[in-house]
């Protein structure tokens, strides 16, 4: 094996080779490079991004020592971006690496199109005002976007990017595709074959759940109107069946036919997510739909039509007690079966693609296979502008976040409620409530020793009209809290920004591999008791 | 805006340490005092110096801790590379420990890392006493499972079977595997210990032998056909060794022929090594995450900064991102956390027969069994040398080794469990000899 692929061995094995090209072609900029930025960047340069760009226009001071592993005494006073990007390239030759000594806020107000040429850009210890907009100019120039951000013991990251289409989502847990109700007519032929009541001990105890399932199923509709269980009576009843075609105390398959039997029960056709995104308006497909969209054209066509209410067959079966001849003929029938789903679905995408003008050999066929294989677990993410979340979150959400029931009742000080604590709710208020106070102040919330009297109150009168600005009228949130803000007086620390970055590199890595599911909406880091929490805003 | 505080190295720690609050730990006294004891006197032991290691031990140097050790047996392999960040191309084959403390100490000025190249099993169990903390980086079941024996058995219970505060050795825990990790706090006697839920690390489930003899499906039945019955047929006497690469080839060019003649697909070398070597995939952002938890605890432990997470922690980020923080409750019953094992004696016993009795005892099943006394050696299974010096106790009877003390909690390493499931550990048992004890009920 060549030496890369060796390097990257235990991340192969979770994204593979065609998640690593992805990464490899990727261009990344980094805006401020603290302790968040570069602990961001670190684990994306392990994992072998092919270019980054660092920005920051400020030297390394003393304090920095303290919190940022990519500087050291002898970068005291020099360019910090310079000295950072030294050290990542040290980390792995094999990545470009460069810097730009700028401050990001100028870049952004004096330079917008300097962010198009990049795939990615990572905007780290940004205050509310450049975020939004730096938010306006990527989504302009369609480039994802993620902000990350570590105040104190809390912490922020959110993605902003108008959308982004995942086909190989690879779930942990989702319910194998076996059509164990509703077997297709091969399926079907090759399970009659099989005798359940054969006199054969050692062929008894080597039938495949799948077919022990089929068949039962068949045999309990015959009975019971061409119905399937549905109660929990009957899906006992069911198991009871399955057990009562036993012949011995350790058959084993029969032992996972009852707890397969699920599996029989499931409901059949689609589930909501996927119904939700074939009822998107992207399906109307024109010249400039993107190819992800193409294809759920095609699998909305194709589930109304030869699917019958099904997407594409996935293809392949769980592992299960069987003789080897039969779990392969098995496999084979599986395999046949999405093999022809998928020419089927291949068809249809050409004759869209002619429909709108394009090449209709320019999906190919590697991709749409993949996506039928994955069509059931295909997702859709979407991000609001972050300008749209500050000025209007979501009201019902925000409410149901601050005052959350579990956590006390509202009290009244000074004629205000009192937000009871969800911390992390609450510490989402406050970050932007700091970067408020810093705008009036030039100054965070207690950064500075000897005026923390004087910021605590002008803290809470900025969460007051924080508030009310937010549509929750004449509300506050606890003095602890308040003070607690103040307290962490702006600072980096390396523990958390350490998370923060780690948390961001991973959401990057899931951006540019376009596989799992990236988060939605906006993580709040809770350090004080880590109940942190996604805000869906 | 220049002050004299940017101009400090621990400027932004010092937010954390110096200011009051009212989220904060019941021992929270906010000072330079409390900055100079976490520089100056707490000795935080990190074990592993791996992925989460590595991590750790920047994680930690950033948080204050000046007095820093840490533990691993590995060297550094090109596979290390992807995520641990302390190493490079050119340190593989070089001991991970070494290598990892020296580049911290390298650009975290005022840091001492002392590195150790060996077994945790290899450092007397009173090495691991001299730390207030303990840091886990692992990737086992079974070496967290004796660090926790460890840290437990120094845990003493007072006469109303309550935990002697001055005896908790904390431990934080980190665990990763892909997008997924935990991180979790252990205070031995407060909060339930590794071995009271080690359900949530359900054993590693194995084919059936007759599968893979007889009706291979997959193809990793094929590569453990190869990999256990094959390689044994072939090669009498010879033992796998996983690390060969000829080896590994071996398997693998079996695995394939058998893979053919039942028409089974999929058998490739990167399968076979993650099969045989039961690798678990893993990145470098899930390690900073969890590691940046675990050292984010263990400072709000020690100083007491904040509140500390109770008691677990887990992170997902396969679909989305989900954390949730879990409160496991202690096994009132666990052997290991507990006030310790009550043997009853005969003051007649000899050390040798006490030895014998571990072994048959239905909750201890202990073999390989050395016994220490309030920090003296009773006997020693090993070196060599401690064994010889030992030999004599075993035919005095226990009772006069412990100074005639009628009831007293002795010490006991061996190896736990039956057959291949084995493993080292470290029990705390409470010695009551009969007829010696007039309250003898009150402490059972």
């Amino acid at each position: 094996m060549a030496e890369p692929k060796v390097k990257y061995d235990r991340q192969l094995r979770i994204w593979g080779e065609q998640g690593q090209a992805a990464l490899e072609k990727a261009s990344i900029c980094l805006l401020n490079c603290g302790s968040t930025g570069s602990e961001t960047l670190k684990n994306l340069v392990l994992g072998g991004v092919g270019s980054i760009t660092v920005v920051d226009g400020s030297k390394v001071e003393v304090g920095d020592l303290g919190n940022n592993f990519m500087v050291d005494e002898s970068s005291v006073g020099q360019s910090k971006a310079e000295f950072v990007c030294a050290f990542l390239q040290e980390l792995n030759d094999a990545v470009k690496a460069k810097f730009i000594e700028e401050h990001p806020v100028e870049l952004i107000e004096t330079n917008p199109s300097f962010f198009s040429q990049f795939t990615l850009v990572i905007a780290t210890q940004l205050v509310e005002d450049s975020m939004v907009k730096l938010d306006r100019i990527c989504r302009e120039a369609n480039i994802i976007l993620i902000f990350a951000r570590s105040y104190g013991l809390m912490g922020l990251v959110r993605i902003s990017v108008k959308e982004h289409t995942v086909i190989e989502s690879k779930p942990d847990h989702f319910l194998d595709d076996l059509r164990l109700n509703d077997p297709w007519p091969e399926l079907q032929r090759f399970v009659e074959t099989i005798d359940l009541n054969t006199t054969d001990a050692v062929a008894h105890k080597h039938t495949p759940y799948i077919i022990i399932l089929v068949k039962v199923a068949e045999e309990w509709a015959n009975t019971h109107d061409g119905k399937l269980p549905s109660t929990r009576e009957e899906k006992k009843h069911f198991k009871d069946l399955i057990k009562s075609k036993m012949i011995m105390r350790d058959e084993e398959n029969y032992r996972e036919a009852m707890e397969a039997s699920y599996k029989v029960f499931s409901p059949q056709g689609i589930g909501p997510n996927l119904q939700k995104i074939i009822n998107d308006s992207c399906t109307e497909v024109d010249s400039n739909s993107s190819d992800f969209w193409v294809m759920v054209a095609a699998l909305k066509e194709f589930i109304a039509n030869e699917g019958g209410g099904e997407t594409p067959l996935e293809g392949s079966i769980p592992d299960m007690t069987s003789s080897t001849e039969l779990y392969i003929n098995l496999q084979k029938t599986y395999q046949a079966k999405a093999e022809a789903d998928f020419r089927d679905m291949e068809e249809r995408v050409k004759n869209l693609l002619k429909k709108i003008s394009r090449d209709p050999a320019s999906i190919s066929k590697a991709n749409i296979k993949s996506f039928c294989k994955n069509a059931r677990k295909i997702a859709v993410c979407r991000y609001r502008l972050v300008e749209d979340e500050f000025n209007s979150p979501a009201q019902p959400e925000l409410q149901k976040y601050l005052i959350d029931e579990d956590h006390g009742t509202l009290q009244e000080a000074n004629s205000l409620k009192v937000l009871p604590e969800n911390t992390a709710a609450g510490l989402y208020i406050l970050l932007r409530a700091a970067d408020r106070f810093a705008a009036n102040y030039n100054k965070f919330p207690g950064q500075f020793d000897g005026e923390m009297d004087e910021d605590i109150s002008r803290l809470k009168t900025t969460v007051v009209g924080l508030l009310n600005d937010l549509g929750c009228n004449g509300s506050t949130l606890s003095e602890d809290l308040i003070k607690e803000m103040c307290r962490y007086g702006a600072s980096e620390l390396h523990a958390v920004a350490a998370f923060v970055g780690g948390v961001a590199s991973q959401e990057v890595i899931k951006l540019i591999t376009r596989q799992f599911i990236p988060m939605s909406g906006t993580f709040i880091f809770n350090g004080i008791d880590h109940k942190s929490q996604l805000l869906l805003l | 805006m220049a002050d004299s505080a940017s101009q400090s190295r621990s400027r932004d720690l010092d937010k954390l340490l110096l200011r009051s609050g009212n989220l904060v730990g019941p021992t929270f006294e906010p000072g330079t005092e409390l900055r100079d004891a976490l520089n100056e006197f707490v000795r935080v032991l990190v074990i592993g110096a791996g992925g989460l290691g590595c991590e750790l031990l920047k994680d930690l140097a950033f948080s204050g801790f000046r007095n820093l050790e840490v533990i691993d047996m590995d060297r550094i392999e090109v596979t290390n590379l992807n995520r641990q960040f302390l190493f490079r191309l050119g340190d593989v084959g070089k001991p991970k420990a070494e290598v990892a403390a020296k580049r911290v100490m390298e650009r975290v000025s005022g840091v001492d890392i002392k590195p150790h190249f060996c077994r945790i099993e290899d450092k007397p169990i009173s090495f691991y006493n001299d730390f207030h903390i303990i840091v886990l980086g692992l990737d086992s079941v079974e070496a967290r499972s004796y660090i926790n024996s460890v840290a437990c058995s120094f845990l003493e219970y007072d006469s109303d079977d309550n935990p002697r505060e001055e005896s908790i050795k904390p431990m934080v825990d980190g665990g990763t595997e892909g997008f997924k990790g935990h991180a979790r706090i252990i205070m031995p006697g407060v909060t339930p210990c590794f071995e009271c839920t080690i359900w949530l690390f359900p054993p590693q489930v194995k084919f059936p032998l007759c599968t893979l003899a007889e009706t291979p499906r997959t193809a990793a039945h094929c590569i453990e056909y190869a990999h256990l019955i094959k390689w044994d047929e072939a090669h009498s006497g010879k033992t796998f060794d996983p690390d060969d690469p000829e080896h590994m080839q071996w398997v693998y060019s079996e695995a394939v022929k058998r893979a053919e003649l039942f028409g089974i697909p999929g058998v490739t070398y990167s399968l076979t090594q993650g099969v045989v070597k039961n690798i678990i995939p893993a990145i470098a952002s899930t390690n900073a995450i969890i590691s940046a938890a675990c050292a984010l605890e263990t400072l709000k432990v020690v100083s007491g900064c904040s509140k500390t997470l109770t008691n677990y922690l887990t992170y997902n980020g396969v679909e989305g991102l989900h954390t949730k923080v879990t409160e496991f409750v202690r096994d009132k019953d666990c052997l290991v956390c507990g006030p310790g094992v009550l043997i009853e004696l005969e003051t007649s016993v000899t050390l040798k027969k006490f030895i014998d009795l571990l072994e048959d005892h239905p909750k201890l099943l202990l073999t390989r069994v050395s016994v220490t006394y309030r920090g003296k050696n009773l006997y020693m299974q090993a070196p060599p040398v401690l064994e010889e010096m030992t030999r004599s106790n075993l035919d005095l009877p226990l009772f006069e080794l412990v100074s005639k003390t009628p009831r007293d909690i002795v010490h006991v390493t061996g190896a736990a469990g039956k057959g291949d499931t084995k493993q080292s550990c470290s029990r705390k048992l409470r010695v009551v000899f009969k007829g010696m004890d007039v309250d003898m009920a009150g402490g059972a």
